[in-house]
């Protein structure tokens, strides 16, 4: 046992601050009664604070729950646990978006969130240990997706539509089910947990050589994202310290996936709506930043650019004026391809106040990324939490307030102008010097927070060293964990025909949820 | 109106010279692993410790392969092997008929046998296959919408992506297959109306990946279908869209063995 699981002295902090990447002492992260653990988390959350992290970890037989919260304005994190047993008073009866984080404390370690709105597995995965069903089921074992008491709206000429896992287009799987009145839906579930491949257990244990690469494949549109928050992690449990100029090469990267992402999302909303010209060019013109990328490391998603202590290819000065050239005219190109479709009345019409959701909604569900900041939540942890590059030098954060598929699409259109711009100004402005310093072994007992703002949001991982400095616990958070549902109430009361659009407006991941 | 064709006459023609010329690659990109175990010093396996898959048999000895089905086509192995003996070329051949072809030595090119004739008969003009993500990343599905887009445009070979498997000749599986994911596979395979192919994208849907091993997964299609055939293996992580397209090119028996000397160096 190497931490202590009874009540702290009366006057000592309830929370440990740290910050973005700050390895902490795990032990003196404080350990709370239930009680004190759920009031203090509510009252950060009242005065506008964010869970960026909770999760559950297996201590001599019982879990201990840690959060990470999140106090954006001060750029700071804040760190509290608990220890519980079976159960526990929920959170999400009171702050709905622990609703997420609940449900799989209780799939992972059999915690029940006694109250929570409604209890259901979040992504059928085995438990982390044994345990009762918490959920109730005769045979959990033989539980697939699907199987899940869902939500019905009963009544004359109320009808259910199902769609899903098996989707229509080349696109993940996952289960969509709609109440609906005629074409107006009342509600929508959706239902996760095809994708599981079991990311955070062949994490947990490490780092071995296969942990890189596990990172990487949380969200394969995602690989530079979650792959620095792994190595992020790894530094700063190591006290390793990437050089500038491998900092200034991550940043690019970084900026290039948020490119090709929000390039292509242009172009899938175009095709959505039927704008195919736009579709047909954002389509290529996407793969003009996915190349950028393979011009860097030689694979178009950034897989193997990142390592432990820096990154693994270095751009001569010639290619990186030649890189920086080529991007300021692809995105030129994009303008032009964009500018078709978002100056098309036809579009606008279709766009504007469809899937609409409200600041108040988004700040109670704890949206992330573009979806946020298109519903007027001023968000991003570049800014906010500023690891790396994004120390020395800022991207302007956007906002929009309509909160519509409309402001979803054209946040992406502004982002990607400031994503431009830094990309260009770091290759143009390379720090001299090396690209990687030397590996080191993590330290023993040791909890980091690890976030990055990633294409669709805040990323956040969370590992824990046990005594020999290897993972007891690695906690990974992609930002669909909480935007999934953004997209559900994004339907209600709108029109089923909106679905594709809508969805396409969020994008979400299902394997970076599924994990 | 008038924007839209002005744009369309300054953005020009998109699509690739593949497979009519040779395809172009970045200077770094990573097709098929070259080995040379002349090169290896005594005793040496510094690349298969290094390797995060166990994609690398018999280091060190003559008989050395590289079982591109579990490859990721990552650095880590040339970095550990400063004498060169294992180094990626820029072959972006990579597809094959069988599992055991993906185990290649030295500097073989892989090109992937045609269907029987009477296959060819039905599927080589119109080619209509079902994706199914199953447990992929997005990464291959990325790819595989690539494939579609007005630069390789699949679909001027008469290959397309249906919505429907009732509507298709078979089925591209992407991802390790997890348990969750695995009978919504099999009855979507089940719905394919025979004859009926199926294609496995990517690592993961070829041995696992990097979840090779994972409790929850079942190590690739093969593995999940148990017994049914697949009929072509599509490596990498994710296969650049243009290994895509010379697999199911060469399937269909419309790529010849003369097309191996416009490969581009």
């Amino acid at each position: 046992m190497t931490e202590p699981l009874h009540e702290r002295r009366a006057g000592a902090p309830a929370i440990l601050e740290t910050w973005n990447g700050e390895a902490v002492d795990v032990r003196a992260v404080p350990v709370l009664p239930v009680a004190r653990f759920r009031a203090v988390i509510l009252e950060v959350l009242r005065e506008g604070g964010r869970l960026a992290a909770f999760f559950g970890r297996p201590v001599d037989g019982r879990v201990v729950v840690t959060a990470a919260l999140a106090d954006d304005p001060e750029g700071k994190l804040g760190l509290l646990s608990t220890v519980v047993d079976g159960a526990y008073p929920a959170l999400s009866s009171e702050a709905p978006q622990a609703q997420g984080f609940e449900r799989e404390l209780a799939e992972q370690y059999g915690v029940v969130p006694e109250g929570h709105p409604w209890l259901k597995p979040l992504r059928f995965e085995p438990p982390h240990r044994e345990v009762r069903d918490p959920f109730g089921r005769s045979d959990p074992a033989a539980t697939i997706p699907g199987e899940y008491p869902f939500y019905r709206v009963e009544g004359e000429e109320v009808h259910e539509v199902a769609v899903g896992p098996v989707h229509a287009g080349i696109i993940e799987p996952g289960h969509f089910r709609f109440q609906c009145h005629g074409e107006e839906v009342f509600h929508l579930e959706i239902v996760l947990g095809y994708q599981h491949r079991g990311a955070e257990r062949m994490l947990a244990g490490g780092p071995d050589r296969r942990s890189l690469v596990v990172a990487e494949s949380i969200a394969g549109d995602t690989s530079v994202g979650h792959g620095l928050a792994y190595v992020k992690a790894l530094e700063s449990l190591s006290g390793v310290a990437a050089p500038a100029r491998a900092m200034a090469l991550r940043g690019v990267a970084l900026e290039l996936e948020r490119l090709a992402n929000h390039v292509g999302d242009i172009g899938a909303l175009a095709n959505d709506v039927g704008f195919l010209p736009t579709a047909s060019y954002c389509g290529a013109l996407r793969a003009d930043f996915l190349n950028a990328l393979a011009e860097i490391c030689g694979n178009r998603f950034g897989r193997s650019l990142l390592v432990h202590g820096g990154v693994r290819f270095d751009l001569s000065s010639d290619s990186a004026l030649a890189l920086a050239a080529r991007l300021r005219e692809s995105w030129g190109q994009v303008k032009g391809a964009a500018g078709l479709f978002f100056e098309s009345p036809s579009v606008r019409a279709r766009l504007e106040e469809t899937g609409r959701v409200s600041r108040e909604t988004a700040l109670e569900i704890g949206l992330v990324g573009p979806a946020a900041r298109a519903s007027g939540v001023d968000r991003d942890v570049r800014r906010d939490h500023a690891f790396g590059i994004y120390r020395f030098a800022h991207v302007p954060v956007v906002t929009a307030d309509s909160g519509d598929v409309f402001s979803r699409a054209w946040i992406r259109f502004l982002e990607s102008d400031r994503s431009v711009a830094f990309a260009v100004s770091q290759l143009e402005n390379l720090p001299d010097g090396d690209v990687r310093a030397p590996p080191a072994r993590l330290a023993p007992d040791r909890l980091v927070v690890s976030l990055v703002e990633g294409w669709r949001g805040e990323i956040a991982h969370v590992a824990v060293t046990d005594r020999d400095g290897r993972f007891a616990r690695y906690k990974v958070k992609d930002p669909s964990f909480h935007n999934w549902l953004g997209l559900a109430l994004a339907l209600r009361d709108g029109q089923i025909s909106d679905f594709p659009l809508c969805n396409k407006s969020f994008n979400l991941s299902y394997a970076g949820h599924d994990l | 109106m008038i924007d839209i064709l002005q744009f369309r006459l300054r953005y020009g023609q998109q699509t690739v010279a593949f497979p009519d010329g040779p395809p172009r690659f970045p200077e770094r990109f990573r097709g098929r692993p070259v080995v040379d175990p002349a090169r290896c010093p005594d005793g040496c396996r510094a690349c298969a410790d290094a390797c995060p898959t166990e994609a690398i048999l018999d280091p060190g000895e003559a008989r050395m392969r590289v079982d591109l089905g579990r490859c990721l086509f990552c650095a880590d192995c040339v970095e550990a092997c400063p004498p060169g003996a294992i180094r990626y070329g820029h072959d972006h051949r990579l597809a094959a008929r069988s599992r055991d072809d993906l185990l290649v030595s030295r500097d073989e090119p892989l090109l992937a046998a045609a269907l029987d004739e009477e296959a060819r008969r039905l599927f080589g003009r119109s080619l209509r296959l079902r994706q199914v993500s199953a447990a992929g990343c997005n990464g291959c599905e990325a790819e595989l919408n690539a494939t579609g887009n007005i630069q390789f445009d699949l679909s001027r070979f008469g290959i397309q992506f249906v919505a429907s498997p009732r509507h298709a000749d078979g089925i591209v599986v992407t991802g390790p297959v997890s348990e969750n994911m695995r009978a919504a596979l099999l009855a979507t395979y089940e719905a394919v109306p025979p004859p009926r192919i199926v294609v496995a994208v990517g690592a993961c849907a070829i041995s696992g990946g990097p979840f090779r091993g994972s409790p929850v997964v079942h190590d690739g299609a093969a593995g999940a279908l148990g017994g049914i055939p697949v009929d072509l293996f599509v490596p990498g992580c994710p296969p650049h869209p243009i290994t895509v397209l010379d697999g199911l090119l060469r399937l269909l028996g419309r790529l010849d063995g003369d097309e191996a000397r416009r490969v581009a160096r």
